[in-house]
């Protein structure tokens, strides 16, 4: 049993603190997506766990559905369209008392009309004259609503939003943008690892020094660079390709940085043993280098490929916004523009976008944390 | 024929001169061990011989052939390193198949070398194991046989048992012997560990700071040590040194002024009168006597039972006097030991240079 001294239980509180703060989001969202989107205007998402009290109105149905019994007419239905399984417990005829009767019980409207209304919505009207008017009556109900979960915001965001189509954008622009840089640079981190030649150190020092330059400084020369580049074969400045070199450029430094991080934590002897066993650079490279940095390429391509993921500012200025090129990121900002009030589609989208770096970091949380703090402790 | 000839050979790193102005010759076949203290500029020699080192100045050749400006697999040697270096995501096999592989020999004779190198070291029963599943010394054996196979003419050792426990370096020691008897390469060894050097070599060169200091047969080194240096590096426990000084000369008889006595030694030596001198005498040839007849009397204050022989720490005003004695030697810490030197095996240098003058 670990001793507890103030600083574990501190930095263990530390840690609770932190995985509530970003579960709790997480988790709201996750559930706020899955809501009918008229209760999600109305209440927090944590209310929808317990059932919950609702004053709601409907109408009953008109003329068209009565039926003579005897001396009587009657209109018998349901109020609900479909059963959501609320339970009715008060009911009332007027706006002024909404509330006035038990379920079960008898209300008299004004013109000698009555009406029973169930626990589970069924009612029944009940007239001595035949019923002449085409709209039913209003009926103000007080009811229990269980939890209810719904699918209807996925399909309508993915399907109808276009944000399927994002979706499969970013994967597009995610994957050759974090493979490209990753084959680059194990290549440019072992030559500076274990290749000697002139100049070497300098190299170092300058990719080092690149890893301050931010990369909003580098945008518009970019892209005034591709623009000159496009008008000269007369191609479009933002393509794909174009987002893969840019995210290529801005992730190399620290890629390289990282993986270089690594390679030299390698033993220098097994090394040399290859080279006196024959092996040429590409053959240590290939045959000894690689197989023993899986580990560190897998957690470097998840921090690249997170972080292209999630880029917004790339995205929107190398890429076009039709619907052909535009990313997630940039989909979700267009939609808070134009469907603000829209909770429904936007915490699914979110959500949506959030699904694949919670699934890479929950899969692969182990290379992730190496990646992170990669050549500082032995793996 | 695979003879090492190095001549004027220099290294530096930065500006630290590693290899003074180093040449020696290995000859074909032959165990050399080079010894020495650590930062003496042994495995750097080795490296440099390997290839993997580049020399300053100075011509290195293998078999009559220059080999600056080869690459290591063009020199035809094998190395073995300290930490075994082996390729930890590969089986036995592949790591002893590596260098075949990497020649493109066919298969079937890729099989069959590796297979008979694993008979020659015993490993043939973990040829489909990853490195991380064998002990250190089935390791070091992986390693050797990764050698083996490749056949060369030439090969190194850099400190290839220093990893290993004692009971194990026995072992791998006398397995080394065996193996050297078995292939005729040459085969160069690097260590600090003087054991190793005295039972396996035909020939210990002892480098201090990056030069020779003395280059021979084990025993010659042993019983004929050129300078104070190697006087002290080889054989455990050292040498004993005492401060002396020579009273007088008569024409092949010295006689020297020691901790307080007068000894007579019958040499011709290189000195003049009442020049300082450091007189070295081993513990074996150090005799405990009974009689008043002695050299010198001192109170043991180690003792040391090793079963077969016993070591005496005797008090002196400088370093202390060891003894050795028979197993079965009585005495006792705090018993005042008389001895006499046995002057047939003195050995007698210059206080100032550390020569020897005898």
């Amino acid at each position: 049993m670990k001793k507890l001294t103030f600083t574990s239980v501190f930095s263990q509180l530390l840690l609770l603190l932190f995985v509530i703060a970003w579960i709790v989001p997480t988790f709201g969202l996750f559930i706020s997506s899955l809501r009918d989107k008229d209760v999600l205007a109305i209440s927090g998402w944590w209310t929808s766990f317990t059932t919950t009290e609702v004053n709601e109105i409907y109408r009953t149905k008109g003329k068209e559905d009565q039926i003579k019994e005897g001396d009587y007419y009657f209109i018998k239905s349901n109020l609900f369209d479909e059963n959501q399984g609320k339970e009715i417990y008060r009911f009332g005829i007027t706006s002024k008392n909404i509330d006035e009767y038990e379920v079960g019980e008898t209300a008299l409207f004004k013109d000698e009309t009555e009406i029973t209304v169930f626990e589970n919505g069924d009612y029944v009207w009940k007239s001595k004259e035949e019923f002449k008017k085409k709209k039913g009556k209003r009926i103000f109900v007080s009811a229990k609503s269980p939890p209810s979960f719904t699918l209807d915001n996925y399909k309508e965001v993915l399907l109808k939003e276009g944000l399927g189509q994002a979706f499969l954008n970013t994967f597009a622009v995610a994957l050759p943008a974090t493979l490209i840089p990753l084959i680059i640079c194990s290549y440019f981190a072992y030559a500076l690892t274990w290749m000697k030649f002139y100049g070497r150190d300098l190299l170092l020092a300058t990719i080092i020094a690149s890893l301050v330059v931010p990369l909003q400084m580098c945008l518009i020369p970019v892209l005034t660079i591709y623009n000159d580049f496009g008008a000269l074969f007369g191609v479009s400045a933002k393509s794909y390709p174009g987002i893969w070199m840019a995210h290529t450029g801005f992730g190399l430094a620290s890629t390289t940085f990282l993986l270089w991080n690594f390679l030299k934590t390698l033993p220098s002897e097994m090394i040399e043993a290859a080279r006196v066993d024959g092996a040429t650079h590409y053959d240590t490279f290939i045959k000894i280098v690689v197989p023993l940095s899986i580990p560190s390429f897998a957690s470097i391509f998840i921090l690249q490929f997170l972080w292209v993921w999630n880029d917004l500012l790339v995205g929107l200025v190398f890429l076009d916004k039709h619907p052909s090129e535009i990313i997630l990121t940039a989909k979700l900002k267009e939609l808070l523009g134009s469907r603000g009030e829209n909770w429904e589609i936007l915490t699914t989208g979110a959500f949506v976008s959030m699904t694949v770096p919670l699934f890479i970091f929950f899969s692969l949380q182990r290379y992730f944390i190496r990646g992170l703090v990669a050549g500082s402790v032995k793996g | 024929m695979a003879d090492i000839e190095l001549s004027s050979i220099n290294k530096f790193f930065g500006k630290t001169h590693v290899i003074k102005d180093f040449s020696l010759n290995i000859k074909s076949q032959s165990f050399t061990t080079l010894v020495g203290p650590s930062g003496c500029g042994k495995s750097t020699l080795l490296r440099m011989i390997a290839g993997l080192e580049e020399t300053n100045s100075g011509k290195i050749s293998i078999g009559g052939e220059e080999v600056n400006n080869l690459p290591p697999k063009e020199r035809n040697i094998a190395m073995v390193f300290q930490s075994y270096a082996l390729y930890p995501h590969m089986t036995v096999f592949d790591n002893m198949a590596f260098g075949l592989k990497l020649e493109k020999r066919p298969k079937d004779e890729v099989k069959d070398r590796v297979h008979e190198a694993a008979k020659i070291l015993q490993i043939e029963d973990y040829l489909l194991r990853k490195p991380k599943q064998l002990s250190g010394g089935q390791r070091q054996r992986v390693a050797i046989g990764r050698a083996i196979t490749r056949k060369p003419k030439v090969f190194l050792f850099d400190e290839p048992l220093s990893n290993l426990d004692a009971a194990l370096r026995v072992q791998m020691r006398i397995e080394l012997a065996k193996l050297h008897d078995h292939l005729d390469a040459t085969m160069v060894y690097v260590t600090h560990d003087q054991t190793e050097a005295m039972t396996l070599s035909d020939e210990i060169v002892v480098l201090d700071q990056g030069e020779i200091s003395q280059q021979g047969k084990p025993i010659e080194l042993y019983n004929n040590p050129k300078n104070l240096f190697v006087a002290g590096f080889i054989g455990s426990p050292k040498m004993n040194f005492v401060n002396a000084k020579i009273s007088s000369i008569d024409h092949n008889k010295v006689e020297i002024n020691i901790l307080g006595s007068k000894i007579t030694i019958s040499k011709t030596i290189k000195s003049n009168e009442n020049t300082d001198i450091i007189f070295g005498i081993r513990p074996e040839d150090i005799i405990i006597t009974d009689s008043s007849d002695y050299d010198f009397q001192g109170k043991a204050f180690v003792v040391e039972k090793l079963g077969s022989n016993t070591f005496i720490y005797l008090d002196n005003e400088g370093d202390p006097i060891v003894v050795e004695a028979s197993g079965d030697s009585l005495i006792k810490v705090g018993d005042d030991v008389k001895i006499k030197f046995d002057l047939n095996k003195t050995n007698l240098f210059n206080s100032s240079n550390k020569i020897r003058i005898d």
